[in-house]
C-alpha cells in the first residue's frame, strides 16, 4: 500500500523550478533516503510533499486523505526560551495528543531528566535534536518527512534514530529522509538520487 | 480545546520569561503621555483638549512595540514549520496569538489610560468613553498589526516596515476612538463612535486572522 504518492510534481523555490514532473511513491514499510548535491532541490521537494511550500504543478496524495505526516526540517520547531517538556506539551495541545507520553518519549531518546527542565537555550545541538525527534514519537502518523535528521547527533543518538525509524516501519509506517551521511546499521534504505 | 490552552499557555509562559515584553508598552504609554505634559505651558487648558489625540496616539504606538516580535521567533526556530503540519488551523493559531497580544500590550494600556487622562486634566466625565473605546480600539491594532507582523515576517528588516504600515490602516480607529472622547466633551452621546468601534472590531476579528494566516504560508515561498 503506498502511503504518499506524488505525481508529475513540480517543485519551485521562488520563481526558480528545480524539480519538473517528479514522480515518487512511498511505500508502508519502506525507508527512501533521498541524496544529492547540495542545491539540487532535496529540501524544496519535502517542503512540498509536506504541503509547506505551494508545488507548481501536479499533486501529493496522501493515503489516508488529507493526514499530514510528521515533518522535521533544519529547524527543531522548539522555542529556545522554554524547556524541552513545555515545548512537547505545547504540541501535543496543538496535535491533541495525550501529554502522559511525553516522559517515556524524552527517556527514549535519552535526554538527560534534568536536561528536560532546562530551556531549550542551554541545550546541546544534539540534545536539541533528540528532543526534536522525541516529538514523532508523541503522536502517530505514518509518513515521516525527515530533513537531514542525523544532524547533530553522536554514536549513541545514531543507534536510537536506526531503532526508532526500524520501529516505525515494522508498524506499517514510511519515512523519507535527506542525509549526507550513510545511514546508521541496521538500517536499509532505497536510494534516490536526485 | 486543547489547542487554545495550549497556545495560550505558551504565550503567557513566554511573557513571563520576558518581562520587557509586556512591561515595555505600560512604560513607553506613560513616559510618552508625561512629556506632553512637560512639553506645554504649565497648567495649559489647551492639553486637556489635545488628551483625547495624545492618549490614543500614545497607546497605540505602545501597543506597536510589541508586535515586530508576534511571529519572528516561531519563524526562526521552526515552530511555523510545525503548526503547518500540525492538527490546528493556523487560521486559530494566529487568532488564538493576537488576542494574548491583546491582553499582555493591550489591556495593560486601557488600564492606564484612567489615571493618565486625569494627569492630563481631562474631565471626568470623558473617562468612560475613553476606557471604553480603548477596550475596543486596542484589539484592532493587535489584530491589523498582527496581519501585517505576518506579512513582513519573511522580511530581513521587518521591524522598521512594520509601523510603517500598520499606522495608516489604525487612522479610523484613531478618527473614531479620539471622537467617542470629544463628543462627550461636547455633552453629545459617544455612543455612534463607540458603535463604529466595535464594527471595526468585528470586522478585524473576523477576516485578519485568515488573512494572516495566508501571509504566513506566503512566508515560506
Amino acid at each position: 500500500m503506498s502511503l504518499l504518492i506524488a505525481d508529475r510534481l513540480t517543485v519551485l523555490r521562488g520563481d526558480r523550478v528545480l524539480l519538473r514532473d517528479f514522480d515518487l511513491c512511498l511505500a508502508a514499510g519502506e525507508l527512501l533516503h533521498l541524496r544529492g548535491a547540495n542545491g539540487v532541490g532535496k529540501t524544496s521537494l519535502l517542503e512540498t510533499l509536506a504541503g509547506l511550500r505551494r508545488a507548481g504543478g501536479g499533486a501529493v496524495r496522501q493515503t489516508p486523505d488529507d493526514a499530514p505526516p510528521h515533518w522535521l526540517g533544519h529547524r527543531n520547531g522548539l522555542n529556545l526560551q522554554l524547556s524541552a517538556i513545555e515545548n512537547l506539551r505545547f504540541w501535543c495541545g496543538i496535535n491533541g495528543a495525550p501529554a502522559s507520553a511525553i516522559d517515556a518519549a524524552l527517556a527514549r531518546m535519552k535526554l538527560p531528566p534534568r536536561a528536560r527542565l532546562r530551556s531549550c537555550r542551554l541545550l546541546s545541538a544534539g540534545q536539541k535534536r533528540r528532543t526534536a525527534l522525541a516529538r514523532l514519537l508523541l503522536q502517530r502518523r505514518s509518513v515521516w518527512l525527515l530533513d537531514e535528521p542525523l544532524d547533530g547527533l553522536d554514536i549513541d543518538g545514531l543507534g536510537l534514530f536506526a531503532e526508532l525509524v526500524e520501529e516505525h516501519l515494522q508498524g506499517g509506517g514510511a519515512v523519507l529522509m535527506t542525509s549526507h551521511q550513510m545511514l546508521p546499521a541496521p538500517l536499509v534504505a532505497r536510494e534516490w538520487l536526485l | 480545546m486543547s489547542a487554545f490552552v495550549a497556545l495560550f499557555a505558551r504565550e503567557l509562559k513566554l511573557a513571563a520569561r520576558a518581562k520587557t515584553e509586556w512591561l515595555m508598552p505600560p512604560l513607553f504609554f506613560v513616559i510618552v503621555v508625561t512629556l506632553f505634559g512637560f512639553g506645554v505651558r504649565p497648567n495649559d487648558p489647551q492639553l486637556a483638549a489635545f488628551a483625547p489625540a495624545i492618549l490614543w496616539v500614545g497607546a497605540l504606538l505602545a501597543a506597536l512595540l510589541s508586535l515586530e516580535r508576534l511571529y519572528r521567533s516561531d519563524q526562526e526556530d521552526g515552530t511555523l514549520e510545525q503548526l503547518l503540519v500540525s492538527d490546528t488551523s493556523l487560521t486559530f493559531a494566529v487568532f488564538v496569538k493576537s488576542l494574548a497580544h491583546w491582553l499582555l500590550s493591550g489591556l495593560p494600556l486601557v488600564l492606564l489610560a484612567a489615571p493618565l487622562a486625569s494627569m492630563l486634566g481631562l474631565p471626568s466625565a470623558q473617562f468612560a468613553p475613553l476606557v471604553l473605546g480603548l477596550a475596543l480600539g486596542t484589539p484592532c491594532l493587535s489584530f491589523i498589526g498582527g496581519f501585517v507582523a505576518a506579512l513582513t515576517v519573511g522580511l530581513p528588516r521587518g521591524g522598521a516596515l512594520l509601523p510603517v504600515l500598520v499606522l495608516p490602516l489604525i487612522v479610523p480607529v484613531v478618527i473614531f476612538g479620539a471622537g467617542a472622547v470629544r463628543a462627550a466633551g461636547q455633552g453629545l452621546d459617544a455612543g455612534a463612535p463607540l458603535y463604529f468601534l466595535a464594527a471595526i472590531l468585528m470586522f478585524t476579528l473576523t477576516v485578519l486572522p485568515w488573512l494572516a494566516a495566508a501571509a504566513l504560508r506566503n512566508a515560506f515561498e
